[in-house]
C-alpha cells in the first residue's frame, strides 16, 4: 500500500560533523533521525528541523535540510508556526529535556493539546548537558548534579504521560542504544498526522553518570516484545508509562487517528498559506469597509 | 468651524459603547468628522465611564477638551461633569431616576427627561434602553436628522429582528419628539456633506492594513489594548484567508509568528508592554535569523501590570532596548488612525525587504479611541515589496549561502521548499551559509563581517524612510517636539496659541530606529526653544534625541496621569514656559476632588461626595492643604471634612461632624 520512496540516507549528510562528546547519545539519533527521513521518503527541501538549544539542539545543523536552530525551548513554537504557514512542509523538531520539558514545557503541551501535524523528538538525556551538567526536569529524585550537590528533592517529569493526558496522538519511546527500533519510531511519527512524541534515552556520556548505556540496557524491554500491549488503549498506555526501575519500556505507548489543528483551521482550506496571493479581493476588501460606515 | 462634544457618562454596563456608535454613526453618515475618547476602567461592571464624543465640519485631531451637551446615566456622572457644561451646553438626563441638585454654569439647560412617561407605550423597556430616549432629545437639541439616527439603528439590531427595530426607533421618536416641543435647539446651522467616512479605531486600522498587505498569519495573547486586533482578526480571519491563533502566552505568540515569517507568509502579532517584555528574546532571533515579522506594541499604563486601561507612552526605552546584543530592527510611531493602515502595510513591506523584525508602538489612545478618516485611506491596492526572494537555485554553483555577504547587506532569502537551497536558520552566530562559528569554529573575521553584514541593512533602510520635518513657522518663539499619538493634538495646541498670538511649531517623529539624526539634528540647531511633549513620567524620546543628536530639549511637558493630552493643556503649559511661569506639580482642585472620591469609595461610603473645596495654606505639616468639604448625596447635608495635602496629595485626616 506505500507509495513511499525511500531515498538513501547520505542525502541528509550536513555540511559539518557534529561536535559532540565521543559516545554522546546524540549521534544515534542523529542516525535514526536520517534513517527515518530517507524511510519515510521526505525529500530534503520539504523537511524542516526545528531546535532549541542544548548539545542536542545542534542536530539540525548535522543534517542537510532546511532548519531553524531556534531560542532554548521555543523549538515548538517556531515549528508550529512553520507548520501553520507551509502545511506542505513536513516539520520535525529536535531538542533537548531542558529544552522542552523545563523551560519549554508550556508550548509542548499546547502543541499536544493542539494535535498539530509534527514531529517531536527529545534527546532525553536527563541533565542539562550544554551548560555542563545541572540538574535537568528529568533528572532523577536523589541524583547528585552541580546544581544539586546534595542530591535533586524533585521528583521529574514524565514526558510519556504528559503527553497522553495532553492530547498528543503518537507517544513512543526510543532509546540511542538501539538506533534502528528507535528509527522505526520516528519514521512511523512523522508519517502520522498529528502530534508525534518520542522521547529518547540519549545518555550524555559526560555529566550523567547515573544513566548511562549500561543503566539503561539492564532496564529496557520493547513494548512490542511483550504481547498483551494495545497502543490503541490510552488507560493503557498511561499505565506502562509509570513502569520505570527495574523495567523500562521502549516502544509505541499510544497511537490514535485524531483530526489535527490544520484540518480544522477554515484558513487552510485554499491550502498551504505560503501559497496564497497576497493581494486582496477589492470586493472582499470593500464588505470589510462596510462595516465601518 | 461648526463643532459640538457630546459627553456621556455612566457605569460600565450602562451601555456607553452602543450609545456613542450610534451618535458617531449618524453625525459620519452625515458627512461630519467624528473623534471619540472613552475613558473606562478595568471593571466589567462598575466604575465611571466617560465618553466623549467631537462633532465638526472639519477634520478633528484630537478629541479636544469641550463639553457641550452631556448624557448622564448615573448621578456620579452629574455630579462629575455637569459643572463642566460649557456656556450654551445642555444636561440630558432620565428625570425618574436621576437629579440635579447642584448649580449648572450661566446659560447651560438642564433637560430633565420623564423616561417612564415617554417610553409607556413601546413595550418592555431595558434600562439601557433609556440611553436611546436621551440620543433622540439629544439628536433633536443638536439638530441631528432622525431618519439618518433611525437608519444607523436599524443597522445594528436588523439581526436581533424587526421588532427590536422598531422599538429602538420608537424609542428614539419618543425622545425626539418630547424636546422637540419643549426645548430650543443649540446645534449649529450644520452643512451636512454626506460623504461617507469610515468611522474606525487605530486597532482596526491595523487589522485592516494587515490584510490589504496581505498577513495571512496573525497570533496573539488576550492584552489590553491590543486585544481588539485579536477580535477583529478571529471575526475576519476566515474570510480573509488569516490563521488567527491564540496562543498560551507570548512567547508562543512571537515566535510562531516569526516560525510564519521564516517559512514565508506574511505574519503579525500584536501586544502591550508586559506580552512585549515576554517577547524580547523572540525580537532578536527575528534580527539573528533575519526573519520577517511585524509586531505591534501597544502601549498602556506601567509599569507592570500598570493601569490597563489607560494610555501612556512609557514603552519607548523597551522596544528601543528589546533583547541582547546589537542587531537591525526598525521601529514605527504612527502619528494618527489613518497612518496605522498606512504603517502596517510599509512595515510588511520594510520587514520582508530587510528582513527583520518591525516593531509599530502604538498606544491605548491611538489603538481604541474611533474616529472618522477619509474614504480613501483604506485602499485594498498598496505596494508590496517582498524584497530579494530565491525562488531557484542550481546546487551546482555549490551551495546556497542564506547570509550571503553582499554590499547591501541583504542576502536573497529562499523559503523551504526550494529545492538546493537547504540551509539552516541559526540564533547561534554563524557564516554565510548559516553554520555555526559559536562552538569549535568560532572565527573573528566571520563574525566582524556577518555583524557588519546585518547592520548594513538599517544604513539603507533610512534612506529609504522619510525624514522629519519642521512644520509650521520657522520662526517660531518654540518648537513643540512629539512622536506617535501625539501629532494631531500638538498640532491642534499650536493652531490656539496661534490664536492667542503665540507662534509655536511642530517637529513629530514616526520614523524611531534607524533614526534621522543628522536630518533633526540640523532641524533642532535652528530651533530657539524646544518642548517635548510625551505621555510618560521620564521623557523617554527626549533623552533618545538627546542620544541621537546630542540636542537636549529646553522644557518637557510630561503627561503619565493615565489620561491623553488635550489641546488646552499643551497650550496652557507651553504658554506658561514661553511666559517663565512656574509649573508646578501641585494637586489641582479637580485632582483634589478625585483623590476624596477615592477616599469615599474604599474607606467611608459611596453615600457620600465631595461638595466645595477650599485651599488653605498649611496645617503646620508642611504642605499647603485641600479642605475638602464631604456632603450627603442624598440630603446635600454636610457629613465632615476631608484633609488632603497640596503637595503630596496624601488624604491626611477625615474629620466626621462632631
Ligand atoms: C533563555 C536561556 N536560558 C538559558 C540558556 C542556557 N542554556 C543553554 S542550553 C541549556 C540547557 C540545555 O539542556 P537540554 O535542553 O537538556 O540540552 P542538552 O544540552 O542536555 O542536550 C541552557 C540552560 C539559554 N541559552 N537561554
Ligand atoms: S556534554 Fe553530554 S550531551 Fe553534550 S555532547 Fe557531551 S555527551 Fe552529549
Ligand atoms: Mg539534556
Amino acid at each position: 500500500m506505500s507509495t513511499i520512496l525511500e531515498l538513501p540516507i547520505e542525502t541528509y549528510a550536513g555540511p559539518v560533523e557534529p561536535d559532540w562528546c565521543p559516545g554522546c547519545g546524540d549521534f544515534g539519533v542523529l542516525k535514526a533521525v536520517k534513517t527515518a527521513a530517507a524511510r519515510a521518503g521526505v525529500r530534503t527541501k520539504d523537511l524542516v528541523v526545528v531546535s532549541g538549544i542544548g548539545c542536542s539542539s545542534n542536530l539540525p545543523g548535522y543534517l542537510h535540510a532546511y532548519g531553524v536552530h531556534s531560542l532554548h525551548g521555543r523549538a515548538v513554537a517556531v515549528a508550529s508556526g512553520i507548520k501553520l504557514a507551509n502545511t506542505d512542509l513536513k516539520v520535525v523538531i529536535t531538542g533537548g529535556d531542558g529544552d522542552g520539558y523545563g523551560i519549554g514545557i508550556g508550548h509542548f503541551i499546547h502543541a499536544m493539546r493542539r494535535n498539530l501535524d509534527l514531529t517531536y523528538v527529545v534527546m532525553n538525556n536527563q541533565i542539562y548537558g550544554l551548560t555542563t551538567g545541572q540538574a535537568s526536569p528529568t533528572t532523577m529524585k536523589e541524583h547528585r548534579t552541580k546544581s544539586t550537590p546534595r542530591g535533586n528533592v524533585e521528583l521529574p517529569i514524565n514526558p510519556i504521560a504528559l503527553a497522553l493526558v495532553s492530547g498528543a496522538t503518537y507517544v513512543a519511546r526510543g532509546f540511542s542504544g538501539e538506533p534502528g527500533h528507535m528509527a522505526g519510531l520516528i519514521a512511523d511519527g512523522i508519517q502520522h498526522k498529528g502530534f508525534a512524541l518520542i522521547d529518547v534515552f540519549s545518555p550524555c556520556v559526560t555529566y550523567n553518570h547515573l544513566n548511562t548505556y549500561p543503566w539503561f540496557k539492564e532496564r529496557v524491554y520493547k513494548l512490542e516484545d511483550r504481547p498483551g500491549h494495545d497502543s490503541t488503549q490510552v488507560a493503557a498506555a498511561l499505565e506502562k508509562s509509570f513502569e520505570w526501575g527495574d523495567r523500562i519500556p521502549l516502544g509505541l505507548f499510544y497511537r490514535d487517528e485524531q483530526p489535527t489543528y490544520e484540518d480544522s483551521e477554515p484558513a487552510l482550506k485554499q491550502g498551504p498559506l505560503v501559497n496564497q496571493k497576497l493581494e486582496v479581493d477589492g470586493s472582499l476588501f470593500q464588505s470589510l469597509i462596510e462595516e465601518f460606515l | 468651524m461648526n463643532e459640538i462634544t457630546v459627553g456621556i457618562g455612566g457605569a460600565a454596563g450602562d451601555g456607553l459603547d452602543k450609545t456613542g456608535d450610534t451618535l458617531a454613526k449618524t453625525a459620519a453618515r452625515l458627512g461630519l468628522h467624528v473623534c471619540a475618547y472613552n475613558s473606562y476602567q478595568s471593571v466589567i461592571r462598575g466604575g465611571h465611564i466617560w465618553l466623549r464624543v467631537r462633532l465638526g465640519e472639519q477634520p478633528l485631531h484630537s478629541h479636544g477638551d469641550h463639553l457641550n451637551a452631556l448624557i448622564a446615566l448615573n448621578q456620579d456622572s452629574i455630579e462629575r461633569h455637569a459643572p463642566e457644561i460649557e456656556a450654551g451646553g445642555l444636561l440630558l438626563y432620565n428625570a425618574d431616576r436621576l437629579r440635579l441638585d447642584l448649580g449648572l454654569r450661566e446659560q447651560v439647560r438642564s433637560v430633565p427627561l420623564p423616561v417612564a412617561e415617554l417610553t409607556r407605550t413601546l413595550g418592555r423597556v431595558q434600562p439601557i434602553m433609556q440611553n436611546t430616549v436621551a440620543l433622540g432629545a439629544l439628536f433633536s437639541l443638536i439638530g441631528l436628522e432622525f431618519d439618518v439616527a433611525a437608519g444607523v439603528l436599524a443597522d445594528t439590531f436588523r439581526h436581533k429582528g424587526q421588532g427590536v427595530v422598531d422599538q429602538n426607533v420608537g424609542l428614539l421618536r419618543a425622545g425626539y419628539g418630547y424636546v422637540r416641543e419643549k426645548f430650543a435647539p443649540i446645534g449649529p446651522r450644520w452643512n451636512f456633506t454626506r460623504t461617507r467616512r469610515p468611522f474606525i479605531t487605530g486597532n482596526e486600522a491595523f487589522a485592516i492594513g494587515a490584510v490589504a498587505a496581505g498577513c495571512k498569519f496573525y497570533s496573539a495573547y488576550p492584552m489590553t489594548p491590543a486585544s481588539s486586533i485579536l477580535h477583529w482578526m478571529a471575526a475576519h480571519g476566515e474570510r480573509c484567508g488569516i490563521v488567527v491563533k491564540q496562543c498560551e502566552d507570548e512567547l508562543a505568540v512571537a515566535n510562531m509568528a516569526i516560525g510564519a515569517g521564516y517559512a514565508g507568509v506574511r505574519a503579525m502579532c500584536a501586544t502591550s508592554g508586559g506580552g512585549f517584555a515576554l517577547m524580547t528574546e523572540a525580537v532578536g532571533m527575528a534580527g539573528m535569523i533575519e526573519a520577517p515579522v511585524v509586531i505591534i506594541e501597544v502601549q498602556r499604563g506601567g509599569p507592570s501590570t500598570g493601569i490597563p486601561t489607560k494610555t501612556e507612552q512609557g514603552d519607548l526605552n523597551q522596544v528601543l532596548g528589546a533583547s541582547q546584543g546589537d542587531f537591525p530592527r526598525i521601529i514605527i510611531a504612527p502619528g494618527d488612525t489613518a497612518d496605522c493602515f498606512r504603517t502596517v502595510v510599509e512595515s510588511f513591506n520594510l520587514a520582508e525587504k530587510y528582513q527583520l523584525p518591525v516593531i509599530v508602538i502604538s498606544d491605548l489612545l491611538l489603538s481604541e479611541h474611533p474616529q472618522t478618516i477619509e474614504p480613501d485611506d483604506l485602499s485594498a491596492r498598496v505596494p508590496i515589496d517582498r524584497g530579494q526572494l530565491v525562488t531557484e537555485w542550481n546546487g551546482d554553483n555549490g551551495p546556497f549561502k542564506r547570509y550571503a555577504f553582499t554590499p547591501s547587506g541583504i542576502s536573497p532569502r529562499a523559503l523551504p521548499g526550494t529545492a538546493n537551497a537547504e540551509h539552516v536558520a541559526p540564533t547561534d552566530e554563524h557564516d554565510e551559509e548559516g553554520i555555526l562559528i559559536s562552538d569549535v569554529f568560532a572565527n573573528q573575521a566571520v563574525r566582524r563581517k556577518i555583524a557588519e553584514k546585518r547592520m548594513k541593512k538599517l544604513d539603507l533602510a533610512l534612506q529609504e524612510l522619510p525624514a522629519p520635518r519642521l512644520l509650521g513657522p520657522a520662526d517660531a518663539e518654540a518648537t513643540l517636539v512629539g512622536w506617535g499619538s501625539t501629532r494631531g493634538v500638538i498640532a491642534e495646541a499650536i493652531q490656539r496659541l496661534a490664536a492667542a498670538g503665540l507662534r509655536a511649531n511642530q517637529l513629530h517623529f514616526k520614523y524611531l530606529l534607524p533614526f534621522h539624526a543628522r536630518e533633526a539634528a540640523e532641524i533642532l540647531a535652528r530651533c530657539r526653544r524646544t518642548i517635548a511633549i510625551e505621555n510618560n513620567s521620564t521623557g523617554q524620546f527626549a533623552r533618545y534625541l538627546r542620544g541621537e543628536t546630542g540636542h537636549a530639549v529646553s522644557e518637557k511637558i510630561l503627561k503619565y496621569d493615565g489620561e491623553p493630552f488635550e489641546p488646552r493643556l499643551i497650550a496652557e503649559q507651553v504658554k506658561a514656559i514661553l511666559e517663565g511661569r512656574p509649573r508646578r506639580l501641585d494637586v489641582t482642585e479637580a485632582e483634589a476632588r478625585e483623590i476624596a472620591y477615592h477616599y469615599l469609595r474604599t474607606r467611608l461610603s459611596e453615600e457620600l461626595r465631595p461638595g466645595r473645596l477650599e485651599r488653605l495654606s498649611g496645617d503646620g505639616q508642611g504642605e499647603p492643604l485641600w479642605l475638602v468639604e464631604i456632603i450627603n448625596r442624598d440630603s446635600g447635608h454636610k457629613q465632615g471634612e476631608l484633609r488632603i495635602g497640596a503637595e503630596t496629595g496624601s488624604a491626611r485626616s477625615w474629620r466626621p461632624n462632631a
